[in-house]
């Protein structure tokens, strides 16, 4: 059986080398611009480094230290908890009645997704810029504020510059531009849910909102899972629409992980500092990450897609 | 009703910057949400001129934008094809390794990223910023694709080793046509990202010469932000394209979307 041997091994090299010369190209992106930079920046967190000439000040942990020590740094991720935390309880069950509302056959639902959507595909400089307009103090710029006026016995708020409004305020403007997204999923993912499955429950006698309680949401377990996965991550990085609204303030009231880190690593140029804050934020990251999949879900894309 | 009170809420304030860019900034703070009554294109005209920023603003992000995505789809393709249809060694560790860019996004790392960019001295530079794009687009679309590239059936494959096809043969002429719209999903999906991106181009780029639209258009806002109507005419301008672009790919970018997350 030597030919057919010989043969084998050919095909072998030939797939290999086929292999090989395939992923060479993303392996090589991947090795260089994620692996490699985190890497070498856990090791400059542990410098006190403003980038000028090699870090050489060695601090140990001491970064990390004054990170977690800073009660910036601390406002900063309890903001960040308290968007995932929005985001969860209010934003996606939103995304999800709609969703359900919109329902599969609705008459002009292909308009209604288009618009809903339309704020996702605007950028987030865009949707600031429209949003610090609406929500102006001045009730002749701000047409929250015009309406707000109309009410008997309430003032103009000032919104963005209140320290008590401010988070808040941010997350009504993630939320308009973010919503049509989580709407789309679970329109997406209602529509894998067999229509006869939610007849015969209905047919068994449950009303609609056994239908949606017993029978709807549970068979949309996936999706809503990766509504939460898609959501948390990125409630916890969010940064552009901070920066452009706040740059965190007034007085870091609105500070979150991204801007701390802008800030320091970017504005301040604490090279090594600031190389700290991105990995607690990838350690943060990660953590999240492993939880949810050891928890709830197994990487079905593993190898049984 | 619901629906369309939201539909409002949506159109509304994208409305209200519209009409606003018709507007001088005195007619602005006099009448700021009706219709501009007399139009002033003015606005458009001062932005839309030739020795205006605008335009070199648009050249770069269509360079970044189209540059990114066919690398996306070359480098993705070709990976995602050797995931789907091959059988070799440690290809679970490496599909793994090369999704464990969805674990976090690119505000994490771009601090990392920023240290080795300057160190190869590729700082300020476009292809910087569309070398970053890339890399962060890696795992999602190689996710999508290859979910679309398993459904092909094994029999077509078959068939063409057979007539004689190598694998790349197979993977140019039978399964690219076959999966064009997964591609064009991809396609449309990376270019919005990379459109939309602020955070990369503000990291790398320090010449406003190179800067993107997003960027530019930030700038422009802390620069004029006095002057409402012209900032809201910059603002309109920089959101035709993408709101073009999304009528016409609305399908595209839904099905990437959807694909991604329902198979991550």
């Amino acid at each position: 059986m030597k030919p057919d041997n010989h043969i084998r091994s050919a095909r072998k090299v030939q797939v290999n080398l086929t292999v090989i010369l395939f992923l060479l190209p993303a392996f090589s992106l991947f090795l260089l611009f994620i692996v490699f930079p985190i890497v070498r920046s856990a090791y400059f967190s542990l410098f006190d480094w403003n980038g000028l000439g090699p870090a050489v000040d060695f601090v140990g942990l001491d970064n990390y230290k004054r990170i977690l020590a800073d009660q910036v740094f601390r406002k900063a991720v309890l903001n960040g908890f308290l968007i995932v935390l929005l985001s969860l309880t209010i934003q996606l069950p939103f995304a999800l009645g709609l969703a359900i509302m919109v329902g599969r056959d609705l008459p002009g639902r292909t308009f209604f997704r288009t618009i809903f959507f339309l704020p996702y595909v605007l950028s987030e400089v865009i949707t600031a810029i429209i949003w610090m307009g609406l929500l102006s103090p001045d009730p002749e710029r701000g047409l929250i504020n015009a309406l707000l006026v109309l009410l008997p016995g309430v003032q103009a708020q000032t919104f963005l510059s209140d320290i008590h409004m401010v988070m808040a305020s941010i997350f009504v403007v993630l939320t308009w531009k973010y919503f049509g997204l989580y709407t789309l999923l679970f329109t997406a993912g209602l529509q894998n849910i067999p229509k006869e499955i939610e007849d015969a429950a209905r047919i068994d006698g449950a009303n609609g909102w056994q239908v949606i309680r017993y029978i709807t949401v549970p068979l949309l377990t996936g999706t809503i899972l990766t509504c939460v996965y898609l959501s948390v991550l990125g409630s916890l990085t969010q940064f552009n629409l901070v920066w452009i609204m706040t740059r965190g303030g007034p007085v870091n009231a609105s500070e979150v992980m991204a801007t701390y880190m802008y800030r320091y690593g970017f504005i301040r140029f604490w090279l090594g500092y600031g190389s700290a804050v991105a990995l607690v934020m990838l350690a943060i990251c990660l953590a999240f990450s492993i939880i949810y999949l050891r928890f709830a879900r197994q990487p079905d894309y593993l190898g049984n897609m | 009703m619901v629906l369309i009170t939201l539909s409002l809420i949506i159109i509304v304030p994208i409305m209200i910057l519209f009409f606003g860019s018709l507007k001088t900034t005195g007619e602005m703070y006099l009448h700021p949400y009706t219709l501009p009554n007399p139009p002033h294109w003015e606005n458009y005209g001062r932005i839309l001129s030739l020795q205006s920023p605008f335009w070199i603003l648009l050249r770069n992000s269509l360079i970044v934008m189209l540059a990114t995505t066919a690398i996306v789809l070359a480098i993705c393709s070709l990976a995602a094809f050797v995931f789907a249809r091959m059988r070799f060694r440690g290809k679970d560790i490496a599909f793994n390794f090369l999704t464990l860019g969805l674990m976090f996004p690119i505000t994490v790392a771009i601090m990392p990223v920023y240290l080795v960019i300057r160190d190869i001295h590729l700082t300020d530079s476009l292809l910087a910023v569309i070398l970053v794009q890339v890399t962060f687009a890696v795992s999602g679309s190689i996710l999508i694709l290859h979910g679309f590239f398993r459904a092909i059936p094994v029999e077509l494959e078959d068939a063409a080793y057979i007539d004689g096809c190598t694998s790349f043969d197979f993977f140019w002429r039978i399964l690219l046509p076959l999966a064009s719209p997964a591609l064009a999903a991809v396609a449309a999906l990376t270019m919005i990202i990379s459109w939309n991106d602020l955070l990369t181009p503000l990291v790398l780029l320090n010449s406003d010469t190179l800067w993107t639209l997003p960027l530019g258009t930030m700038q422009f806002q802390g620069q004029y932000s006095s002057d409402v109507a012209m900032v809201s005419a910059f603002v309109a301008i920089s959101a035709i394209p993408a709101v073009i672009f999304y009528l016409f790919a609305e399908r595209q970018i839904v099905s990437g979307l959807t694909a991604g997350a329902i198979k991550g």
